[in-house]
């Protein structure tokens, strides 16, 4: 079938500001959107940068916002976006473009990094693993299929709103240490999430879940932060 | 006047191998990272099943019996001494990530749960073991996440996105590394007293693979031009379970949780190949039966596939009849392989709960590569001699652990023990080494001009037409089964490629995030890898592991228990080494 992919580009070495270019390529329904852009640039316009890598939804790379909604490239298929024949495609929102669909994700890793996402476990460690109940295991399951790919930070209003919020992603990403019964810094998490750009800047707007290619309860997950944080109990 | 930067120790690339070298040499020297990926996108995410070790958690098991089967499954090609190292401390290196925080699925009473791999077996019984360490069906993601988290708890020095375009090999040893930042489009000059390559692998150049795109062997190549050798190039693993069409991986986990292979006919063939592990014989045996019953026109209506069904009702049937207790139902399989089934439903609209799963075998993964020591040190030739200051561990490295087939999980062992061990020994050499000089100008004008050429080329040829035609080609005839004939006929497409290459033409012709010159650059490496991959096939006059001569059907000790190494100074020249054999003589591979 024949599409047209509207994209807004930007060059920083030409462009003073972004504008939008249209391709019209011929596709299969069960096609990627990435495999559309691929087209694009192979075939018609090789100047389209984009990131893009293991191309089925796990390396996290081609977040995009695709007919006004975020989702991996890879992972949207042309049948289920195509609007009479046409898709829209832009660069996440809140982070500052680089060019065309590249966003700088520096400040998202930095947001990221601020949470203190690795196990801290100071006992001295056994000879064999930690032992963990598969209840216990379970208990932040949902949290550790993160891939860091920042569709749910750029699709909240709130990080919109103001950058320093620490946004989503990294709150899923403390969640997965604090309920992680080998952990035990929790505490120092809650800490930093309690700061003015920490959880309370949530609305529970839930476009964070929406966004998610991996299906993670974001909200639910935020939600139990707070919680943890309301009633000084992590459980 | 490019950017001039100073490291004890410098990895480049950052999957499990290298992001493993790091934690361990930055424990005692300056190290830094150099990735064209962010770390997290590296391709180790995308493992999937798991990670084996013998810890006997479920039921006897023993890291002798791994060994065994590893040697067994590399068809003997293996350096024996080096499977041994492996495979005992996977047990070790098991625990290490466990205690990083990795968060692997338990058994009842809190250790680590493990499921049955193709090729992994109680070596009295000959039955398949429960040996793969696992986190549901994203075993990969939680090693790359785990060793990232830790890298930023150790304060790792990171340069993201970065391409390294040379190596500073010279009179024998390496100073350092040449690369691109992409965002800018500016040379870097990295100068190291020790440098590990962990690139992984370079599954690109075939059309139907695993591989993600950033996939196309930079670093060999690399090394290739700077005269130095690769072994055991013609062995490329083609994993039997891709998505059809699509390539995409569905774990063997799948058949670890009793999924099973279906044809035409609505038979379980692979019981008539392989009485004993049936489903569950290693790869490379499972691709060549795919394709044996679709030749004899048994694919499903007759077509180039076959079915991977895993609804529950089949598997069951298929464990009563081979008297297994378990049973399985639908909600288990989602806890167990949620990943894979969420790819089939996506990307093939079918649901392997309720229906069988179309299925070829897919370009997955190199057991060939950079040729080191047991110490991830990387081997000048085919003497023993090494090039001082130079590592390599993972895909793109051969130590050799998988000989001329890789079994399932064993992937994620090599990386994360050659990693460990390559990071240890790089640090302990750049403890007591000095810096070499180098001439920093001369280097990053080298580097710069390989970008220059491609960027001024005024041709007419369109890189993405040559990638496809060489994919295509490789599917054609450097797959899974290949013939001499059909070897050279690729050899000569390749060479005639390559010269169109010559006459390329990108549109973009800017610095900053410039991908449209990476993707010729890193077509270029494709392209000198592939020749080298039919070249080394070509010279191999006999069938191993994954690699199937039709005119030569026969495994052949006799002339060719051995390695290749080939050499691309001017004209490709191939060389061979002894396997080293400890205790395991060859033997024929029947399972």
């Amino acid at each position: 079938m024949k599409i047209t992919l509207k994209i807004k580009r930007f060059n920083p070495e030409v462009d003073k500001k972004p504008h939008w270019e249209s391709y019209t390529v011929e596709v299969e329904p069960t096609d990627r959107v990435l495999d559309a852009l691929h087209e694009v640039k192979w075939t018609q316009d090789g100047t389209l940068a984009l990131r893009r890598s293991c191309a089925h939804g796990i390396c996290g790379s081609d977040a995009m916002r695709i007919n006004g909604r975020n989702m991996l490239a890879c992972k949207a298929l042309i049948k289920d976006v195509a609007k009479d024949g046409v898709i829209t495609v832009e660069p996440i929102l809140g982070l500052p473009v680089v060019k065309d669909l590249i966003v700088d994700m520096e400040p998202f890793f930095a947001h990221y990094r601020a949470i203190m996402p690795y196990l801290v476990n100071n006992d001295p460690p056994p000879e064999r693993e930690r032992l963990q109940s598969p209840e216990d295991r379970a208990r932040y399951d949902d949290t550790t299929k993160c891939i860091l790919c920042a569709c749910c930070t750029t699709s909240c209003p709130s990080f919109w709103a103001r950058g320093e919020y620490v946004g989503p992603a990294a709150i899923v990403q403390a969640h997965r240490f604090i309920f992680d019964s080998r952990d035990q810094a929790g505490e120092e998490r809650l800490r930093i999430l309690s700061e003015p750009d920490g959880v309370w800047r949530c609305r529970t707007v839930f476009n964070c879940t929406e966004a998610c290619p991996r299906g993670i309860q974001v909200t639910k997950a935020i939600g139990e932060v707070k919680e943890a944080l309301r009633t000084g109990v992590i459980r | 006047m490019p950017q001039y930067h100073q490291f004890d120790a410098l990895v480049v690339g950052a999957g499990g191998a290298g992001l493993m070298a790091a934690l361990h040499a930055s424990r005692s020297v300056k190290t830094a990272v150099i990735s064209k990926l962010y770390p997290t996108r590296s391709h180790t995410g995308t493992a999937q099943g798991g990670i084996s070790a013998a810890l006997g958690n479920l039921e006897e098991d023993h890291w002798e019996w791994h060994a065994y089967d590893t040697i067994k499954g590399g068809d003997f090609l293996c350096d024996q001494d080096a499977v041994e190292i492996m495979c005992r401390e996977a047990i070790d290196a098991v625990i290490e990530l466990e205690h990083m925080g990795l968060p692997f699925d338990r058994t009842p009473d809190g250790r680590i749960a493990q499921r049955r791999f193709g090729g992994h077996t109680n070596n009295i019984t000959k039955k398949p073991v429960m040996r793969a360490c696992h986190a549901a069906d994203r075993t990969g993601h939680m090693i790359l996440q785990t060793l990232y988290q830790q890298c930023i708890k150790q304060n790792v020095t990171f340069f993201d996105e970065f391409q390294v375009v040379d190596v500073l090999v010279e009179n024998g040893a390496c100073n350092g590394v040449v690369a691109v930042e992409l965002a800018t489009g500016e040379i870097h000059v990295f100068h190291s007293k020790a440098t590990l390559i962990a690139t992984g692998g370079f599954g690109k150049m075939w059309k139907v693979t695993s591989n993600a795109h950033s996939l196309t062997g930079d670093l060999p190549a690399a090394l290739l031009r700077r005269g130095l050798p690769l072994e055991d190039m013609e062995f490329f693993q083609f994993h039997p379970t891709g998505i059809y069409k699509l390539g995409i991986l569905l774990s063997e986990a799948a058949r670890g949780e009793g999924a099973v292979f279906i044809n035409g006919k609505g038979e379980r063939f692979m019981a008539r190949y392989m009485p004993t592990l049936k489903d569950l014989a290693p790869r490379d045996i499972c691709s060549r039966c795919i394709y044996q019953e679709i030749r004899e026109g048994r694919g499903i209506d007759g077509k180039d596939y076959v079915y991977l069904d895993f609804r529950p009702e089949v598997i069951n049937r298929y464990f009563e009849e081979d008297g297994n207790p378990k049973r399985v139902d639908a909600h288990y399989l989602e806890q167990k392989l949620p990943d894979i089934i969420e790819f089939a439903r996506v990307y093939l609209g079918v649901d392997p709960i309720t229906q069988p799963v179309p299925i070829q075998p897919t370009a997955h993964y190199a057991m060939g590569g950079i040729p080191t020591t047991n110490d991830a040190e990387v081997l000048a030739d085919e003497t023993g001699r090494i090039v001082e200051g130079l590592y390599a561990a993972g895909e793109v490295a051969c130590v050799s652990v998988h000989g001329a087939n890789r079994l399932g999980t064993n992937s994620l062992v090599d990386l994360v023990v050659f990693g460990k061990r390559g990071g240890i020994r790089m640090a302990e050499y750049a403890k007591q080494a000095s810096f070499r000089p180098i001439n920093r100008d001369a280097a990053a004008k080298e580097g710069a001009a390989q970008l220059e050429r491609i960027r001024n080329s005024n041709g007419t040829e369109r890189p993405s037409a040559i990638r496809k035609e060489l994919q295509a080609l490789m599917d054609d005839k450097v797959g899974v089964y290949r013939t001499g004939a059909g070897l050279e006929e690729a050899i000569d497409h390749i060479r005639d490629l390559q010269a169109r290459y010559q006459r390329i033409r990108i549109d973009d012709k800017g610095y900053k995030w410039n991908t449209d010159l990476m993707e010729a650059w890193e077509l270029g490496n494709l392209l000198e890898l592939a020749e080298v991959t039919a070249y080394s096939a070509l010279w191999r006059q006999e069938s191993r592991g994954a690699h199937y001569r039709e005119d030569y059907p026969q495994r052949d000790d006799v002339n060719f228990l051995k390695h290749s190494m080939v050499w691309k100074n001017g004209r490709l020249e191939v060389r061979s080494k002894p396997v080293r054999i400890t205790r395991y003589a060859p033997e024929e591979r029947k399972y």
